[in-house]
């Protein structure tokens, strides 16, 4: 299957590891992916927070030049840049005034043909279409799949179907052997964008979310977000320090807990590049039986 | 004073501009405070959320200026949950995004939010000059704008030392085209005092 890909900004940089797993698993997952050319910055909250038509512009030039590629879908592993792609073209197609005010912005014509696929979207596919006879080194390991914001909310964009409750990273992550926990923290934020500008704040909202997390017996956090991974991982020195408390609980995210069932190197999937170093619990686990 | 003065509906407010601007009608919201309830930030704010929609109903010019001038319209995230439990439907997180486009076109910002918009501009800045976020320089001029120099120095290193800093910035090949967007949209602001 061929798709757009649009990487954005973090995944080029600090996320890197987020590109990295991507990439890895693409290929045996039958998935090819095309960078969506000359693609832009989507604005994250910046420009929503300064400038509405800003906010809109950036994201619908990106959907435009996938749009002008030929694309039906375009993958958007970052939730805030899918969060900020998918509000401009539910947007423009609701107002015909707006989006023709855009498309002058932009200079290019944005009808919203292309549709915005998030990874977990993606990998859901993947899952109901044969991932579990691809599994070589079951992930068994107890794991806290955190949403975060965007996958579930606002409703008009969401990826998943329960907002208070979501279930599909948990589904998906049972198919690769892992055992989801039943935890309260899976949808509450982690701070986002305040990250560099507000410490304290991070530390306190995603203080909870990993303290919940690892009271519950999970072993590893999984996310699908550069930003909630920041916050999580990159930011966890100032959570400790906030809780007094020392968390050594590893945060993967869900491209890489996938990898690693496809039996690929940890090294190629960037767990290396994590702030909280990733060890996971060695565990025998009879090759379980699977129906056909 | 003409007759029925009194009763003419007013346009100089917030309310009215909110309302021409997003669609959104704050005169929906009937303070059940569910929207502070689900708020990760509220803790943290001077007005609550729910506060925060009636200042507006008040429709005077000393409620929307407090409005404009409080600390909670930068401390919201934009998670959407407030928005997700409102029973009414108010667009709270629209409703803030147009608040604090305003408060900075009328140079209202409260102090404290100081930083967070310095790292918004930053953020800008280096999206109007390269088409991309450059993380390096974004920290660079967030540093430069609030003089936090020493902030984070510990993480610089580690960071470098995992490959993740990308110290050149990559820009993408149409920066003109993203600049001109922003030429575009810039919104005018009063000139500071």
């Amino acid at each position: 299957m061929r798709i757009a890909y649009y990487p954005g900004c973090s995944l080029e940089g600090s996320s890197r590891e987020y590109n990295e797993s991507l990439e890895a698993i693409a290929p045996l997952l039958g998935w090819e992916l095309i960078e969506v050319p000359d693609w832009n910055c989507c604005g994250a909250s910046a420009a929503h927070s300064l400038n509405h038509e800003l906010a809109l512009a950036l994201p619908a030039r990106v959907l435009a030049l996938a749009e002008k590629a030929g694309f039906e879908e375009v993958l958007v592993p970052c939730s805030a840049c899918f969060t900020r792609l998918a509000a401009a073209r539910h947007a423009l197609s609701k107002d015909r005034a707006l989006a023709a005010r855009i498309c002058e912005l932009i200079e290019l014509d944005c009808t919203g043909t292309t549709k915005v696929v998030s990874v977990l979207e993606l990998l859901g596919r993947a899952a109901s279409d044969g991932l579990a006879g691809l599994v070589r080194q079951p992930f068994a390991c107890k794991v806290a799949c955190y949403y975060g914001c965007f996958l579930t909310r606002p409703a008009e964009l969401a990826v998943c179907r329960r907002q208070e409750d979501p279930q599909e990273m948990e589904e998906l992550l049972r198919v690769i052997d892992a055992e989801p926990i039943r935890w309260a923290f899976k949808v509450e934020c982690c701070g986002a964008g305040l990250s560099v500008a507000r410490v304290d704040s991070v530390a306190e909202l995603s203080g909870r979310i990993v303290e919940d997390a690892v009271r519950r017996g999970a072993e590893a956090i999984i996310v699908a977000c550069p930003m909630c991974h920041t916050n999580l991982d990159l930011r966890r020195d100032a959570i400790c320090r906030r809780r007094q408390t020392e968390f050594s609980i590893p945060v993967l995210y869900v491209t890489q807990a996938v990898g690693l069932a496809l039996g690929l190197s940890p090294r190629r999937l960037g767990l290396h590049r994590h702030n909280v170093p990733v060890r996971l619990p060695a565990r025998e686990k009879p090759e379980p039986v699977r129906e056909s | 004073m003409a007759a029925g003065a009194h009763t003419a509906v007013r346009t100089d407010n917030l309310a009215s501009e909110l309302k021409a601007a997003t669609g959104q009608s704050v005169f929906d919201c009937y303070q059940c405070g569910k929207c502070t309830a689900g708020c990760p930030l509220a803790s943290q704010m001077d007005f609550m959320p729910h506060q925060i929609l009636r200042l507006l109903q008040h429709a005077e010019k000393h409620t929307d200026e407090q409005a404009l001038r409080s600390f909670s319209i930068w401390l919201c995230v934009g998670c959407q949950t407030c928005v997700s439990r409102c029973p009414q439907e108010v667009d709270l997180p629209k409703v803030m995004d147009y608040l604090r486009e305003r408060s900075h076109q009328r140079r209202l910002a409260h102090p404290a939010a100081r930083d967070i918009l310095a790292f918004h501009e930053a953020f800008l800045a280096s999206i109007r000059r390269h088409g991309r976020l450059h993380e390096v320089g974004l920290i660079a001029s967030y540093k430069f704008r609030t003089g936090h120099f020493l902030q984070d120095v510990a993480t610089a290193p580690k960071l470098l030392a995992r490959g993740k800093l990308r110290l050149l910035a990559q820009s993408c090949p149409g920066k003109k085209a993203v600049a001109r967007i922003f030429e575009r949209t810039q919104p005018a602001r009063e000139p500071s005092a």
